[in-house]
């Protein structure tokens, strides 16, 4: 596998300018002949979509839901990153982007980071012309924040719905091409495999969610904006829909798979209540601003919180980190809130949780400070869990959140299959071990506004490739495989659920491969995966046909994947003999518990190659080199 | 806790389809809703009956998937909350449940509890947006843009698009996603150059879709998840009254 990034030469700062200046164009009358794919509509795909089509190219959208308005961008609360510097607190494009790359651990590309934050002040203004209702002060101009322990407030928002707010905005800019007549929309219709034709992504094979027919589609690149993968841990903070067939299907065709092992787990989730558990539920991380983090001194507790007297609490953030507290970052206060509960301090009916705490700051500022400041968190996490926080503290565990590992990409976005193109959560790109929040709704954007009309133009205009139809017998064959793939689902008609099967898969990889990982577990973690693997395609029961709706099978067909995945995401655990962002290897920590990175052997994108056998991946180096950052240690302490 | 569960089963398009009754006597007042449903869905495949389809994703109240009557009401008995968010301490030891899709014509069944909503998107395809190309926007603090003003635009833009207010609308009107969705862009300075053929487009598709007329029960409102106000239909009225009586105008210019 040749990994070439594709940098473009000069100054950090001048290499993207330097690059539009000078790429090949689609004359106007051509572009009507090119098509592209582009499956999902989330952030990423809506925008990319919509963006094409006004360019003049034949687009061809698809999401799963029954509509594009529904991907899980919707969900996102907090906000989005822009170096516009209005509150004129000393912000710039190098500041941002050098937050991102230190944010990151050092573990993502220099350049990529630098075009996100050169692209970022572009985004709030098309936004604002789409009509997005960001957050404005009394002088009607637009209201900032700051977010996940930048120095500057650079972050826009749009009360607590961020994500919904911008992803409308993308979707009506979709609406609009669809209307038109540029957009071919297609929704409750799943990706199940790529089709290559001499060597060049052409096309995709389908299945319709209400028909079950199996349909292929061809045209001249294709672009996967299909969202990240924590879904595999079973239990995840993802909508239940989220999945990685479309991006496992293409590394199985030949796209390089980088990190896998980068997931973020989130500090501040309601825990798990019972075994019935379906998902995860994020609480804001600005709670942390005036909760106090406990679990009782003693193991095994089983007074209540409120009973536990102050000197038989540990304040155990505000201990071992005196300097940041209570707001250390995510991945440090995930992990120490992991050692509390298996050290058998956790506490609520599970043990998996720690104590947020409110009642200090009530007693200082009062019950209406905090209802201003928090009141609809306090009610959603009373809805949920039936306690009332202003009388108990809050109970919180991290959760798996976001996946920053993901398909690999060059500086063009390009896979390493010519002609597929991936964008947002589902690459691997501008990350490194640790997103910094508000960051990756700027991500998704920037790569579908941006960035692709730019990189795939330029793409279009040089490739040289042969017209190709469904009616060929890559297209054929490909769909034989995936019917024969759905058909053997559906023949096993064994004993135990998709569920079942996925929550076990998920306990062993948020157990092994989640905040801390060591050899033993890892290699422990890669044979369990494997046998399990085998007894769900013997044992798994998937009901009713394949032509109809049937979301079993829809399940079925993610599950199958995600084992795969699950299985890669330990081998490049194993591989990383280093802990860095939001990864702990327990061999490779000082004595207080705190990472120890290794730039000398692992500054470098691990990239994983499909052999024909999921059990011996091959592994590629991407090495990182850095012009104008000096590798730093981040210290918390 | 045990329940006796009415719920609405229908293999297609095509099936007349019809209640069956379940038992459940594992469910829990901790589960949300929907978890109570793959409880039973559990139970159904270890039986070896097909489980109950129904919609969901972000359960979190927020993507406007799910969609389900409740005992005669939309996402059920608590205001303001989506079927995702709801929890079973809200139902008694011994209680039945009735569980049926949305019901309204622009909304045929697919499966179970499942509908057809795209109805909803080629409203939008109508005049849902503002036409404005990639990379021809000016500074986003250009045009100053007066919080109450702001904050209503928001109000109207809170809708997830659930469909509810059909359900909920014994005529089967679209109308308070319609007015939500058409304030929400003609009350900005940059959605007025569209405003009227913005309003008479999408009134225009939401026709089409065969969805009723607006008679002001109300009940949209009453059972909305996101509480978004009938204040927008009458908005959207006043637009779509102007740009009729001008229909040659933009209607930007028009307004006070
Ligand atoms: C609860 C939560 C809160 C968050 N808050 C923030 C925040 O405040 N700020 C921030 O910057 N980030 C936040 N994030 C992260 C951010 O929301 C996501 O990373 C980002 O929205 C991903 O966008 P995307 O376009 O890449 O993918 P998605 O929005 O996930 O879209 C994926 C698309 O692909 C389609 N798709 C997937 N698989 C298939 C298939 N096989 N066939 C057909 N279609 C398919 C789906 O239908 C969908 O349209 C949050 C995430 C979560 C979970
Ligand atoms: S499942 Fe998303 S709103 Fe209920």
């Amino acid at each position: 596998m040749k990994l070439d990034a594709k940098v473009p030469s000069g100054p950090l700062a001048d290499k993207w300018t330097t690059y539009q200046d000078h790429l090949k164009l689609v004359s106007v009358k051509n572009k009507r002949k090119f098509s592209v794919i582009v499956v999902g509509t989330g952030l990423a795909g809506a925008s990319a979509a919509a963006s094409l089509s006004e360019m003049g190219y034949k687009v061809k959208a698809f999401c799963y839901q029954d509509s594009a308005r529904r991907a899980h961008s919707i969900a996102a609360q907090g906000g989005i990153n822009a170096s516009k510097n209005y509150p004129n607190d000393g912000d710039s494009d190098f500041r941002l982007y050098y937050d991102t790359i230190k944010g990151g651990d050092f573990r993502s590309r220099e350049a990529n980071v630098y075009r996100l934050a050169q692209v970022s002040s572009n985004i709030i203004d098309q936004c604002v012309a789409q009509g997005v209702p960001f957050a404005r002060e009394y002088g009607g101009l637009l209201a900032n924040r700051s977010f996940g322990g930048a120095l500057v407030s650079r972050t826009f928002y749009a009360r607590g719905q961020t994500g919904q707010q911008l992803l409308l905005g993308a979707y009506s800019a979709l609406m609009k091409e669809v209307g038109r007549g540029g957009v071919e929309l297609h929704s409750r219709v799943d990706m199940q495999d790529l089709v290559v034709v001499d060597g060049k992504a052409r096309g995709i094979v389908t299945r319709d969610m209400v028909t079950g027919e199996i349909k292929t589609w061809a045209a001249d690149a294709v672009l996967l904006c299909t969202g990240g993968y924590v879904n595999v841990f079973y239990l995840s903070t993802n909508a239940k829909g989220c999945n990685a067939t479309a991006a496992w299907r293409a590394h199985r065709r030949g796209a390089g798979f980088a990190n896998p092992c980068y997931t973020q787990i989130h500090p501040t989730c309601i825990p798990q209540s019972g075994d019935y558990q379906s998902k995860l539920t994020l609480m804001s991380e600005s709670l942390r601003n005036d909760g106090r983090i406990w679990v009782p001194k003693k193991q095994g507790e089983t007074r209540a919180a409120v009973d536990i007297p102050e000197n038989e609490r540990d304040y155990y953030l505000e201990r071992i980190y005196p300097a940041y507290g209570n707001l250390a970052p995510r991945d440090i206060s995930s992990r120490a809130a992991k050692r509390m509960c298996d050290e058998g301090r956790g506490v609520g009916p599970t043990g998996r949780g720690v104590y947020l705490d409110f009642a200090e700051a009530i007693n200082n500022f009062g019950e209406d400070v905090i209802r201003d400041r928090y009141g609809n968190l306090f009610e959603m996490y009373e809805r949920i869990t039936g306690e009332d926080p202003y009388k108990v503290p809050m109970r919180i565990y991290p959760a798996p959140h976001y996946s920053m590992g993901g398909l690999w990409v060059d500086y063009n976005l390009m896979s390493t299959i010519d002609g597929l193109f991936v964008l947002g959560e589902a690459n691997f790109s501008d990350h490194g071990a640790n997103r910094l929040g508000a960051s990756a709704l700027m991500q998704g954007l920037a790569d579908g506004y941006f960035v692709i009309p730019y990189t795939l133009s330029a793409y279009l205009a040089t490739v040289d490739q042969k017209a190709v139809s469904e009616s060929d017998a890559e297209f054929k064959d490909t769909a034989q495989e995936v019917k024969s793939r759905i058909d053997g689902l559906l023949k096993v008609n064994g004993s135990r659920s998709v569920d079942s099967f996925h929550r076990e898969l998920g306990n062993i990889l948020i157990d092994k491969c989640g905040m801390s990982r060591s050899e033993e577990g890892l290699k422990e973690a890669i044979g369990k995966i494997g046998q399990l693997r085998e007894q769900f395609h013997q044992d798994v029961r998937v009901l009713g046909e394949g032509t109809n709706l049937n979301q079993e099978l829809e399940k079925a067909a993610r599950v199958s994947d995600f084992f795969e995945l699950g299985e890669l995401m330990c081998y490049d655990a194993l591989e990383r003999r280093e802990s860095c962002g939001a990864h702990l290897r327990e061999e490779f920590q000082t004595e207080e518990g705190e990472a120890v990175r290794n730039d000398a052997e692992f500054a470098h994108a691990a990239v994983w190659e499909f052999t024909g056998d999921v059990s011996k991946p091959q592994l590629n180096k991407e090495p990182l080199t850095f012009e104008t950052v000096k590798l730093a240690t981040r210290s918390y302490k | 806790m045990r329940l006796t569960l009415r719920i609405w089963r229908q293999k297609d398009r095509n099936d007349p389809g019809g209640l069956q009754t379940y038992q459940l006597d594992d469910a829990n007042e901790h589960m949300s809703f929907l978890e109570m449903l793959d409880v039973l869905n559990q139970h159904l495949i270890e039986k070896g009956d097909e489980p109950v389809a129904f919609e969901h994703d972000c359960r979190e109240g927020i993507c406007g998937a799910c969609s389900l009557v409740i005992n005669g009401v939309a996402h059920g008995p608590l205001s303001k909350t989506t079927v995702c968010q709801l929890h079973m301490r809200f139902f008694h030891e011994g209680q039945t449940i009735t569980i049926e899709p949305w019901r309204a014509k622009g909304f045929p069944v697919l499966r179970d509890l499942i509908v057809d909503r795209s109805s909803f998107d080629r409203i939008m395809q109508a005049g849902g947006f503002i036409d404005v190309r990639t990379g021809a926007a000016p500074d986003a603090n250009a045009i100053p843009i007066a919080k109450p003003t702001s904050d209503l635009a928001m109000d109207a833009a809170e809708c997830i698009g659930c469909g509810a207010c059909v359900a909920a609308c014994p005529n089967g009107s679209a109308m308070l996603f319609v007015a939500a969705k058409a304030s929400h862009l003609n009350l900005l300075p940059q959605g007025l150059p569209e405003k009227a053929r913005r309003a008479r487009a999408m009134v225009k598709q939401m026709e089409a879709e065969g969805f009723g007329s607006c008679t002001n029960f109300a009940e949209c409102e009453a059972q909305c998840p996101k509480g978004i106000s009938i204040n927008f239909i009458a908005k959207l009225n006043r637009d779509f009254m102007k740009a009729s009586l001008f229909p040659q105008g933009g209607g930007g210019k028009r307004e006070a």
